[in-house]
């Protein structure tokens, strides 16, 4: 027994421990990603050499190369605004499907409210003076109406009687 | 040679665009008897234009039919591999075809407003022929010089290019190919007899009202009304035919496109989208111009607006200038296109603004609560709408133009900026025909509006109780109800009012149409426009969708369906396409349903693949089933994708409603011409003094 | 309902036995004349002026598409990473003529032309011409397979941001561009380049003077 080769007790410990420290990390990279995953993320960019195509509708081998590409992204746990940005880095603003935000491309998303804005107020303006000019008029015929009351012959008023009810 | 005459027929047509523009705009000028019989000579050189342009059609038509690939255009689009039916279909497959198909439409268009003598409007004559012609000449003369479809293949025997040309250019021979290149995939489709006929004739109608407008404003007589009423018929014939066309289009798109949905918010649909945005605007505006005289220069704004923007979306089109799905091949139409575009934005600008006086009348409002401000409104919203579609569209242009990124206004961009629009719209179709002329009484519109407010809040809130979702579908679903249930329910008070004078039911309904064709004609458009409303409603909030790798005989899920990958095979197609067809078994809570075949056709010569779903559906949804992916190697696990598109069947049902509407709407009342002793609108100065006050 | 009768008249025309009523002028409340047409004025120049402007903008539009690719006068400078690290810019290469070709893996003519042009390139390199790959919108990992597999060792690296190939108005993978070595450029050829195209156009370029 004494000459038994000389080996760490605890060494089969340590290989254990070190092997279990590595399986988290493992099962980060080794998350599925299923189709709909990549598609819900391919929804939201566009072909960035089709005209006008989505990327989840895609079918040019290009744009299957770059779904397998989001697919690895979200399998490595990247979130989805990570995916979109290096989409954007890469291949340019022209990937988003809805224009940012900030910048210039605002304009596409203030001008609409302004424009509606202004055509309220000239419309709500339009139909104020409008009804300003009535209510002159009306004072108008109401003070005309009194100086000529009875100008309406009974049978005119019998006959718009009856046209009103052929309407019927 | 068959080509030869289709050539000079085009030719002649031309000329006789020429003759008739210059001699009827010296006639108009002129203004008296004279110009009125040299507008009569212009008028036959109009309807002349219709037959000689028709031969050169059937020339081109029997071209592709009989595979002449003499002719350049033939050889660009039609080939043997093709079906008669597409060959026929092929003389809007390209360029130069459709533009002499656009023109050949427009030409008939013109020759059937002038066909009848004019009695009332014989005066707007002379500078109705110039406008219309103006224009119909102009596209003739696009399709002679720039893109003419009896070009020739030459081959230079210096340089052994081959070139296109009508005339044979120097030291070159004939060139023939044995075959020819043949429609472009995605247009070999039934949808093709329906979709650009009826677009073209809903874009090329818009020419009519406003050749009526520019007339009227030359010649003054916009001071009065009846070219109005006028332009209202015609301005009716092309919105119909564009709401069809827009219906085909999305039908079509989503028979073949695969995408699973049917409006894509790209730059050319959106440019058919703008004019019948503001075409509805306008036969809206225009019954207030009608009942109460108002809102003249409005409408004829309208007018001009829509025409402008047909012209700008077929410019977009043709040109490329804004990329799209939809683009035709590059050609050398931009720079006159544009010439002319500008000429007729700036002319139509300057001569309304000149004669804004002759429009203008005096408005009066009684009150905020009437159908006046209710139309106002309604109109505003309809050009907020295409305010933003064209900022959408021509956005990228812009953004590119001034930072030089290129980018991208998709789909989320519209649905974000025209949802909200759009429901207040749908809200006011619900509500504004409730409301009386002149003044509503708040508590009569109440009454009115009880009943389908309460109905659709119950069926909302049912709805929502059982399915738990986005709350924006609440309030979508809410106002759909709210407008179906209005709409029935108008038709109810009326059938029931007659049934109390002792008529049933179906009498009852069809004398209640007979007696005013235009409110329940008006009545059936928007419960059509309701149920295309119900198919993007369930497009854009109830849509759902999966896709899975399967194995023979494996299933995937989607809700309470499930569907089974049986077998997939290839074999050869007609057309010269490779076919591969996946057989799948559809169930719904276990019970078998259909068989679903959805293929992926590749097209050898174009190498370009097609990807065609297939389709079950109900009243309530569709299963839309794509093969999307396959092993090239034993054919053994295949892709496929389910899109549950609810409610989509509503948009096709709907277009037929529409169609149903607006012919009930335009059919002709059988009523006595009678003259009642009031009128409920102010007509001009003149007009008044010259009719007594009461008595016919 | 007397108003249904009376038809009412806009101005004050006199009519039998109707006192006329004094109208004020139909204007908006608080206006003058001069207010009014001033916003008239006001509104007409801004409708020309956004018909204008649209029209400005399908102009340039129009002559955007209309116009090729970037083949004459100074080449479009550019900086670029390769796909190893090291970084190129185009300004620093006179001198030297440059072979720039836009190409990417899911191209399939770009494969046609890849071994002629890394061929071309062991021929020339010690003669200082520079090539310059340019990976159009291309995933890493697919790229890197590609260069791998056509065994090329010039440099290559990806358009960011597609800038370079806007740049040069680029059409379509694969194009080539020659640059001579005052960095004017000297043409362009759309497609796959086949021998010996690409061995007489660098012949040309080195045999220009520089300075």
């Amino acid at each position: 027994m004494a000459e038994m080769t000389k080996r760490p007790w605890f060494l089969p410990l340590l290989l254990l421990l070190t092997a279990l420290a590595f399986v988290p990390a493992v099962r980060a990279q080794d998350r599925v990603i299923g189709d709909d995953e990549v598609n819900a993320v391919a929804k939201n960019l566009y072909c960035p050499v089709c005209p006008n195509t989505p990327l989840d509708v895609c079918e040019t081998q290009a744009c299957q190369d770059w779904r397998a590409e989001i697919r690895i992204q979200l399998s490595s746990g990247w979130t989805e605004e990570e995916v979109m940005a290096y989409f954007v880095e890469r291949y340019g603003e022209r990937v988003l499907a809805e224009p940012e935000r900030g910048g210039f491309t605002s304009l596409v998303w203030i001008l609409p409210v302004v424009a509606l804005v202004v055509g309220l107020a000239i419309v709500i303006q339009a139909l104020r003076s409008w009804r300003a000019r009535k209510q002159q008029a009306v004072a108008g015929d109401v003070a005309a109406l009194a100086a000529d009351a009875g100008t309406v012959s009974p049978e005119a008023r019998a006959r718009i009687e009856r046209e009103l009810q052929d309407l019927l | 040679m068959l080509a030869n005459i289709g050539l000079a027929a085009l030719t002649v047509s031309f000329l006789l665009g020429i003759y008739a523009t210059a001699v009827s705009a010296y006639g108009g000028w002129r203004g008296d008897a004279r110009g009125l019989a040299l507008a009569e000579s212009a008028r036959n050189a109009t309807l002349l234009v219709v037959p000689f342009l028709t031969i050169s059609v059937l020339v081109v038509t029997y071209a592709l039919y009989s595979l002449d690939f003499r002719l350049a255009y033939v050889a660009g689009v039609s080939s043997r591999a093709m079906s008669p039916f597409l060959r026929l279909t092929a003389l809007w497959g390209g360029q130069a075809g459709s533009l002499l198909f656009w023109s050949w439409l427009m030409a008939g268009f013109v020759a059937t407003v002038l066909w009848r003598k004019w009695e009332a409007d014989h005066e707007l004559m002379p500078y109705f022929i110039a406008v219309a012609m103006l224009t119909t000449t102009f596209f003739i003369g696009l399709v002679v010089f720039i893109t003419n479809p009896f070009a020739q293949l030459w081959h230079l025997t210096g340089s052994g290019e081959i070139v296109e040309a009508v005339f044979r250019p120097a030291g070159a021979i004939a060139f023939v190919p044995p075959d020819g290149n043949g429609l472009n995939p995605l247009l070999r489709h039934f949808g093709m007899i329906g979709h650009p006929p009826t677009t073209y004739l809903g874009f090329t109608g818009f020419v009519i009202p406003f050749a009526f407008a520019i007339s009227a404003l030359l010649t003054g007589k916009s001071r009065e009304d009846q070219w109005i009423r006028t332009s209202r018929r015609w301005t009716l014939v092309a919105w119909i035919f564009l709401s069809i066309g827009l219906v085909l289009g999305g039908r079509w798109a989503y028979d073949v496109l695969g995408w699973g949905g049917f409006w894509g918010w790209d730059p050319v649909e959106n440019a058919m989208l703008m004019p019948w945005l503001t075409g509805t605007a306008f036969l809206h505006s225009v019954m207030i111009t009608e009942k109460r005289g108002m809102l003249k220069v409005w409408s004829v704004i309208l007018i001009i607006l829509t025409y402008a923007l047909a012209l700008f979306g077929t410019f977009i089109t043709r040109t490329g200038v804004i990329s799209s799905v939809h683009a035709f091949g590059k050609t050398a139409l931009g720079p006159v296109f544009f010439v002319f575009i500008a000429v007729t934005f700036f002319g139509s600008i300057w001569l309304l603004l000149k004669r804004l006086d002759t429009l203008k009348t005096e408005h009066e409002l009684e009150s905020f609560l009437s159908r006046e401000a209710a139309f106002l409104f309604q109109n505003l919203l309809f050009l907020a709408i295409t305010f933003v579609v064209f900022l959408g569209t021509v956005f990228p242009l812009l953004s590119e133009a001034v930072t030089g990124t290129k980018i991208t206004v998709g789909p989320p961009y519209f649905q974000k900026a025209t949802g909200p629009l759009f429901g207040a719209l749908v809200l006011m179709m619900a509500t504004a025909p409730l409301f009386a002329w002149r003044k509503q009484s708040a508590g009569r519109l109440g009454r009115a509006i009880f009943t389908p407010f309460i109905g659709s809040i119950l069926i909302a809130g049912v709805w929502g109780y059982t399915h738990r979702m986005h709350p924006g579908s609440y309030f979508a679903l809410w106002v759909a109800s709210f407008v179906v249930i209005a709409i029935l329910f108008e038709f109810y008070k009326g059938i029931r009012a007659r049934m109390k004078r002792g008529e049933n039911p179906l009498v009852a309904l069809a004398r209640l149409v007979g007696r005013n064709h235009r409110r329940y004609g008006g009545y059936v458009i928007h419960l059509g426009v309701m149920m295309i409303g119900l198919a993007f409603i369930g497009d854009i909030y109830f849509q759902d969708e999966t896709q899975r790798a399967l194995a023979r005989g494996e299933s995937m899920t989607l809700g309470e369906y499930e569907l089974r990958f049986d077998d997939l095979e290839m074999y050869p197609g007609s057309d010269g396409r490779e076919v591969l067809e996946a057989t799948t078994s559809l169930f719904r809570d276990g019970e078998f349903v259909a068989n679903l075949n959805p293929r992926r056709d590749f097209f050898v010569v174009q190498q370009q693949p097609m990807t065609i779903p297939d389709v079950y559906t109900t009243a309530a949804e569709d299963i839309y089933v794509l093969l999307v992916g396959w092993e090239e190697v034993g054919l053994t696990s295949s892709t496929f994708k389910i899109y549950r598109n609810p409610l989509i069947l509503w948009a096709w049902v709907g277009g037929l409603v529409l169609i149903l509407g607006t012919g009930i709407a335009v059919w002709p009342e059988a009523r006595r011409k009678k003259q009642t002793s009031y009128v409920l609108k102010p007509t001009t100065r003149a007009a008044t003094a010259a009719r007594p006050a009461t008595g016919d | 309902m007397a108003e249904m009768i009376r038809k009412r008249e806009p101005e004050t025309v006199p009519q039998e036995g109707v006192a006329t009523q004094e109208r004020t002028l139909s204007l908006p409340q608080g206006e003058t004349g001069a207010e009014q047409s001033a916003r008239r004025w006001l509104s007409t120049i801004l409708v020309y002026a956004a018909v204008a402007g649209l029209l400005l903008l399908l102009g340039w539009g129009l002559v955007k598409v209309n116009s090729g690719q970037v083949d004459s006068g100074l080449a479009p400078d550019f900086t670029i990473t390769g796909f190893e690290g090291e970084t190129i810019t185009l300004s620093e290469l006179r001198g030297r003529p440059v072979i720039i070709n836009f190409w990417a893996s899911w191209c399939p003519p770009c494969r046609e032309e890849a071994p002629y042009l890394e061929a071309t390139w062991r021929k020339y390199k010690d003669l200082g011409v520079v090539f310059i790959g340019v990976d159009y919108a291309d995933t890493e990992s697919k790229a890197l397979e590609y260069i791998e597999e056509f065994d090329i060792t010039y440099f290559n690296g990806p358009d960011l941001g597609t800038r370079i190939s806007q740049a040069y108005r680029m059409d379509g993978v694969p194009e080539t561009y020659f640059v001579a070595k005052n960095g004017e450029l000297r043409g362009v050829h759309v497609g796959p380049l086949y021998p010996p195209k690409l061995d007489e156009k660098i012949e040309e370029l080195l045999a220009e003077e520089y300075p």
